[in-house]
């Protein structure tokens, strides 16, 4: 069977195990992120190309990819960094393009490249990000002390951030993204970099978010390790979406194995070894 | 159906939360600014430099005839204050464009981006706080070129106030408008040759132009047209409480034009940032 013809055949299949997933549950949910029918071009440069994926409230879904697949520039559009002109992106059913205050509000955002402020402290951080939400001093200050005590680094709050290791820059990267108190988290490739012990860390601290306060995740990662079987998943590859659907079903469909098997399967490529 | 499941209400931000915005951008800024002192120290020492060293050689060189603002004769070093002041500012908009780009370089501008209150909004909040902290340093200077013996009169130190916030605004706007255009921090030391040296040189900074137009017609045309000489006279004017009605409309439809560049340029949809993409997945 073709690339081309396992694509067709998987997102066929997650589509119709996500439409009875959906049927299932009686009430009419509506998605944490819709990307419909989305392109992107860099001059003559296609980035991505009819991109279609749901995120699911209160879900897990992995944006698995290797490296140049589209996911930061999908990110991107999602964050409004850069505008959508083809199709269309909503966040909780408001359309990033036509009401990005909206849109935003929901939505916390992890960046693959580090974007704290190194020279600032870790709290001058957390507050200059509420501030950019509208969340006064006071409150900031309560609800950054709730954040950091979640993630065990309240008594780094005063330490300036070029004085902690990455992975705890990671953690207070995630921390400030729920500052604002988001339904819907995007994390681009977040554990690139870290170690086995802040990988599994920040894996398991954003799975509790998703667990416990029902926050819609979307983890793009290339990182195959870091996908469960309970996830939704959707496989993009050369700014195309191959597959999108449950865990299960991926790996089903391709008649793999586990989902290392139907990954290069479905691209051709071999991921990168988990370390 | 949770309640989290549900398209939210839209809800728009108050008054108090655009002021939360800016509080933070302005705070932000000027944590910056005291972390890196060594950009304050810099900040004052060029100017310095010019006013002991320069001015104190070129005083017995150039005459600088009676002309307005002045009533009377005065020193070279009293000239070319107002140009120093205003040379400050110059830097400091480039110094924060040249953030901006590293910024953007190493990731923090996109949180900023990301904002759900409106871009506009944002990059003119970022300018306000970029000029506020070009006052402080222009006060620094003004404090030390009193100590010098530089003098203007005691209510020109206030009425110079509203100036400089606009001036700076249309030095910061250009450099914010430079920063769009700009790729990499490397391609920074092209802004140094192309924008702040002409500027700064082919202005009434250093001399007055009726100095210029005796020696070059064609560079004085160039004086003329430049924004920064019309920056420089407002500053100089209003140190001595008095507006030169051309320099104030100059500057303001400038500093109208360059913000409106940025926007444009800063703006998703329109702008120069979402033609070039990056790297990544």
């Amino acid at each position: 069977m073709s690339i081309d013809a396992l694509a067709a055949k998987l997102t066929d299949r997650a589509s119709g195990a996500g439409q009875k997933a959906r049927a299932a549950d009686a009430a009419p949910a509506t998605p944490a992120i819709v990307v419909h029918g989305v392109s992107h071009a860099y001059g003559a440069r296609k980035a991505l190309e009819d991109v279609s994926l749901t995120v699911e409230a209160a879900r897990f879904t992995a944006l698995l990819g290797l490296n140049g697949a589209g996911k930061t520039t999908l990110f991107s559009l999602i964050t409004r960094l850069y505008d959508t002109r083809q199709g269309f992106i909503s966040v909780l059913g408001h359309r990033v393009s036509e009401d990005p205050r909206e849109a935003l509000r929901q939505l916390g955002v992890v960046f693959q490249a580090r974007t704290l402020d190194l020279d600032i402290s870790v709290m001058e951080n957390l507050l200059y990000h509420a501030a950019l939400h509208g969340i006064g001093n006071r409150e900031a200050r309560r609800r950054a002390q709730v954040v950091l005590a979640e993630i065990d680094l309240a008594d780094r709050a005063r330490d300036q951030v070029r004085k902690l290791s990455g992975g705890q820059m990671r953690r207070v990267e995630i921390a400030r993204a729920l500052l604002h108190e988001p339904r819907v988290l995007v994390l681009d490739e977040p554990t690139v970099g870290l170690d086995v012990a802040s990988k599994s860390a920040i894996l398991r601290q954003v799975r509790t978010l998703v667990q416990e306060r029902g926050i819609a995740v979307l983890w793009a990662t290339h990182l195959l390790d870091e996908v469960m079987p309970g996830d939704a998943v959707v496989v993009l590859h050369r700014g195309k979406v191959l597959a999108a659907g449950e865990f299960a079903d991926i790996v089903a469909a391709s008649g793999a194995s586990d989902i290392r098997g139907a990954f290069i399967a479905l691209t051709g490529g071999v991921p990168e070894t988990p370390g | 159906m949770s309640a989290h499941a549900m398209t939210l209400p839209r809800r728009g931000f108050t008054l108090a939360q655009h002021l939360i915005c800016l509080r933070g951008i302005a705070w932000r800024e000027a944590l910056r600014f005291l972390h890196q002192r060594e950009r304050f120290i810099s900040a004052l020492v060029r100017p310095l430099v010019w006013l002991f060293i320069f001015a104190a050689g070129f005083r017995q060189i150039l005459g600088v005839s009676i002309i307005p603002p002045y009533e009377t004769y005065v020193l070279y070093d009293v000239y070319v204050t107002p140009g120093l002041m205003a040379m400050i500012q110059l830097f400091n908009g480039m110094q924060s464009s040249l953030s901006m780009v590293y910024d953007r370089e190493m990731g923090n501008m996109r949180m900023l981006l990301v904002s759900p209150f409106p871009r506009w909004f944002l990059l003119c909040g970022k300018l306000l706080a970029s000029t506020t902290v070009s006052l402080f340093q222009v006060y620094a200077y003004i404090v030390v070129a009193w100590l010098w013996g530089v003098e203007a009169p005691a209510w020109g130190y206030v009425a110079v106030l509203p100036a400089l916030a606009l001036t700076g605004m249309m030095l910061g706007a250009l450099g914010m408008l430079l920063s769009s255009a700009i790729r990499q921090l490397e391609n920074f030391a092209g802004v140094m040759n192309f924008v702040i040296f002409p500027m700064f040189f082919a202005s009434s900074a250093l001399y007055p132009l009726w100095l210029v137009q005796q020696s070059s017609p064609v560079v004085y045309t160039i004086c003329r047209l430049n924004p920064f000489t019309y920056a420089v006279e407002l500053i100089r004017f209003a140190l001595y409480a008095e507006v030169d009605w051309i320099s104030l409309a100059v500057v303001a439809g400038m500093t109208i034009v360059f913000t409106a560049g940025a926007i444009i340029a800063y703006d998703p949809a329109r702008g120069l940032i979402a033609r070039r993409g990056g790297g990544g997945g």
